[in-house]
């Protein structure tokens, strides 16, 4: 008699390789490894950049240096060698003047294998796309299309350059240099990302994507992402990232800066897909993210976020309220198998009047896997009436996961309403022998339980993404399915 | 339909079963009685292929075929379906989801494409209204939050939807109420054919009543020491166990 026990699944769970664990072969040019001033300059050099730029970065550099790494979060790692990285890598053949039709087959076929074929996207509706490969922003696609709105969708070095007013006002108001550790490397030594402005009272009418992907070894990804919403306007952000299967950790430490002005709103979703090291706990990418955004009056900051890659993430979407009204969201769903840890959540803080974030949060815990969530909810003196509802739900497989759930609440202001729902699960023999019983395998079973214990986030992402999203929970999850 | 030999089982080193023999043609309706503790649930989990349950000695066919080394989804591909005595929720996952993935994997593995969403529509609505199940009840978690009445109900919504050969009903009649009973044996009587059989597990007469069984076996100590017709639990009803525990133990 076949049985399914609790060593089967767990040894089910072992076998999933990782599917983007490929390896491009393209000639890239790479700087030499460590961090100085001289690195530093270098990067604004290659990039061209104006002057206040350099001086930006280097006051970054300043800053980082005399900073210490956070060891706060519920994680484990081997600190990175700061020195034994290079900071910069871009594909050679990349001419940021070219139009899509020239750029490096080669690459063309790794988005191919990436399922995101770049001549696809063209034909396709509503989705326009960045793609940073390494450091390099490669091709932006629909930017005509986007231009006749007045809207702005280009690698952040050309936005630097184009619309230097814009960055220069913006960058670095929403997370400064000083922030935080990872912050500020990356603000001293960020190569690339996307720049996105919407105009007053313009609806975005597409989708607009960025898809990131570190290729070369021993290089780490600094990308910087810079979203302004003007006054009323609305519009959708997507980003996934994928990494090749090494095995030494990368490091990839962004930043992503969401200015929402009065009555904007954002949406921003992120399908985070890094490597995660193998079976054994080896190689996987840390993945060391800052990402805040800004409400004015009566505006919205929406994250979504589907977490199943990178060996070690330390990641907190937030939301900062300060115009009256406004209204903060953060959907979650972060997987953890084999021994990846991840420690997420989000900050929720409320300034304004009237302000209201709701926070759920699905944590899935497999393997021998740590998975937290950590999550602040503040409430400011003058935020009257402002409301919080969390809920964080974790859902375990096997006996030797863990899910930990840190939420602080810091309220000072006597009106404010905060709920906070937490529960833990487990996925059970009887339910996996239910399922087989009405004839549906245990890997088919273990997909559809753990789609419907996050069905509430991902009923949240834009349709496309939804699907590849649910493909990924139950890639990450299992041997075969999908 | 159904044939056990001799049939052994054990779970966790205990011995259970202890040499079961039964015989269930298409078209018969068997019901199973027993004090608590006889093994009834324990032989309906070892014909579905629950893991935990270990084959010690014996076999079971269906349709002639040994099916012991099979898995549980293949033996419910094949037409055995249980209907739980205590249904699992699975949160987040639709009665509707649920059923579509079941039958389009029961498909799959007999080579067959996804049911048309047009006929999976039309076939839910027939079963839907024969269960007197509202559009509501449909679009619900599976088993969240369901009365022990609904959770059964749904489970009979299953089995029709999957039109299975053999059906094994765990104790469907517990927790219900009368109504609820009826509507349930309604439904079970409606899907009877001469090409499927039933076998009803239950500790009282009650559901009998609304579901005529062609045989009734006494289960004890992991054994049928009496089998009879349906006068047999009539003879239960009035005088208890006891009779049966006293005889088996002589």
């Amino acid at each position: 008699m076949s049985k399914y026990t609790e060593d089967d699944l767990r040894e089910e769970l072992k076998t999933k390789e990782y599917e983007y664990g490929f390896y491009t072969d393209i000639e890239s040019e790479t700087f030499p490894i460590g961090l100085n001033e001289d690195i530093v300059r270098a990067i604004s050099k290659k990039k061209e950049e104006p002057e206040w730029m350099t001086e930006w970065r280097l006051e970054a550099f300043k800053v980082w240096k005399s900073m210490e790494e956070p060891d706060w979060a519920n994680v484990n790692y081997k600190k990175p060698d700061f020195q034994a990285i290079a900071y910069y890598s871009a594909p050679k053949a990349i001419d940021p003047n070219k139009t899509l039709d020239d750029v490096d087959p080669d690459l063309l076929a790794m988005y191919k294998k990436l399922g995101i074929s770049v001549d696809e996207q063209k034909k396709m509706n509503n989705v326009a796309m960045d793609i940073v490969v390494d450091s390099v922003s490669v091709a932006t696609t629909f930017k005509k299309t986007l231009g006749e709105k007045g809207i702005i969708f280009m690698p952040i070095s050309e936005a630097i350059q184009e619309h230097p007013e814009l960055v220069r006002k913006y960058i670095g108001t929403i997370v400064p240099t000083k922030d935080n550790f990872y912050a500020a490397l990356n603000s001293a030594v960020f190569s690339d990302g996307s720049f996105c402005y919407i105009p007053k009272g313009v609806k975005c009418p597409m989708e607009l994507s960025t898809y990131f992907r570190i290729n070369e070894g021993g290089t780490g990804q600094f990308e910087r992402t810079l979203v302004i919403a003007d006054e009323g306007s609305y519009v959708s952000y997507l980003e996934g990232c994928t990494a090749p299967s090494r095995d030494e950790n990368q490091l990839h430490a962004a930043v992503v800066e969401l200015i929402a002005l009065d009555d904007a709103e954002i949406k921003y979703s992120t399908v985070q897909n890094w490597y995660p090291g193998n079976d054994k706990g080896i190689g996987g990418v840390y993945n060391f993210v800052t990402k805040r955004g800004l409400c004015e009056k009566n505006a919205k900051i929406s994250w979504t976020q589907v977490e199943t890659g990178s060996a070690v993430t330390w990641k907190y979407p937030s939301c900062i309220l300060k115009g009256d009204n406004s209204v903060g969201e953060f959907y979650s769903i972060a997987v953890t198998n084999n021994y990846q840890q991840a420690d997420t959540g989000t900050k929720m803080i409320h300034l304004g009047k009237n302000t209201k974030s709701t926070i759920i949060s699905k944590g899935i815990s497999a393997g021998k896997s740590q998975n937290s969530y950590r999550g602040l909810v503040q409430i400011g003196s003058r935020a009257e009436n402002a409301r919080n509802f969390s809920q964080c739900d974790s859902l375990l497989m096997g006996n030797e996961c863990g899910a930990h759930t840190f939420p602080y609440i810091e309220a000072k202001n006597k009106t404010a309403m905060i709920e906070h729902e937490a529960t833990t699960s487990k996925i059970g023999e009887d339910q996996i022998f239910y399922c087989n019983q009405r004839g549906i395998d245990t890997e088919k079973a273990i997909a559809l339980i753990v789609n419907g214990f996050s069905k509430e986030v991902l009923n949240k992402l834009p349709m496309e993404f939804a699907v590849e999203a649910q493909k990924l929970l139950e890639i990450s999850l299992e041997g075969s399915v999908g | 339909m159904l044939q056990i030999k001799d049939l052994h089982a054990s779970v966790e080193e205990k011995s259970i079963l202890r040499g079961i023999n039964l015989e269930v043609k298409a078209g018969e309706v068997h019901a199973i009685m027993g004090p608590n503790g006889s093994g009834k649930s324990t032989l309906a989990s070892v014909i579905a292929g629950k893991e935990e349950y270990e084959v010690d000695k014996g076999s079971i066919f269906l349709e002639g075929e040994d099916i012991e080394e099979l898995a549980a989804e293949e033996r419910a591909h094949k037409g055995v379906f249980l209907s739980f005595q205590y249904p699992v929720e699975i949160p987040g996952v639709s009665v509707t989801n649920f059923i579509k993935t079941a039958i389009n994997e029961t498909r799959k593995a007999k080579g067959l494409g996804d049911m048309p969403a047009k006929d999976m529509l039309k076939m839910i609505r027939d079963k839907a209204e024969m269960l007197e199940i509202d559009r509501k009840f449909l679009s619900r978690s599976l088993n969240v939050g369901f009365s022990g009445g609904e959770k059964k109900r749904n489970e009979i919504f299953q089995m029709a939807m999957l039109e299975p050969k053999l059906a094994i009903l765990d104790e469907t009649d517990s927790g219900l109420d009368i109504d609820a009973l009826r509507i349930v044996a309604n439904g079970v009587n409606k899907l009877k054919s001469k090409d499927n059989a039933v076998v009803l597990i239950t500790h009282y007469q009650r559901l009998l009543d609304y579901i005529k069984p062609d045989f009734v076996h006494v289960l004890y100590n992991g054994r049928i020491v009496k089998s009879g017709g349906p006068e047999l639990a009539h003879e239960l009803e009035e005088k208890g166990y006891d009779w049966i525990k006293e005889e088996a133990d002589a």
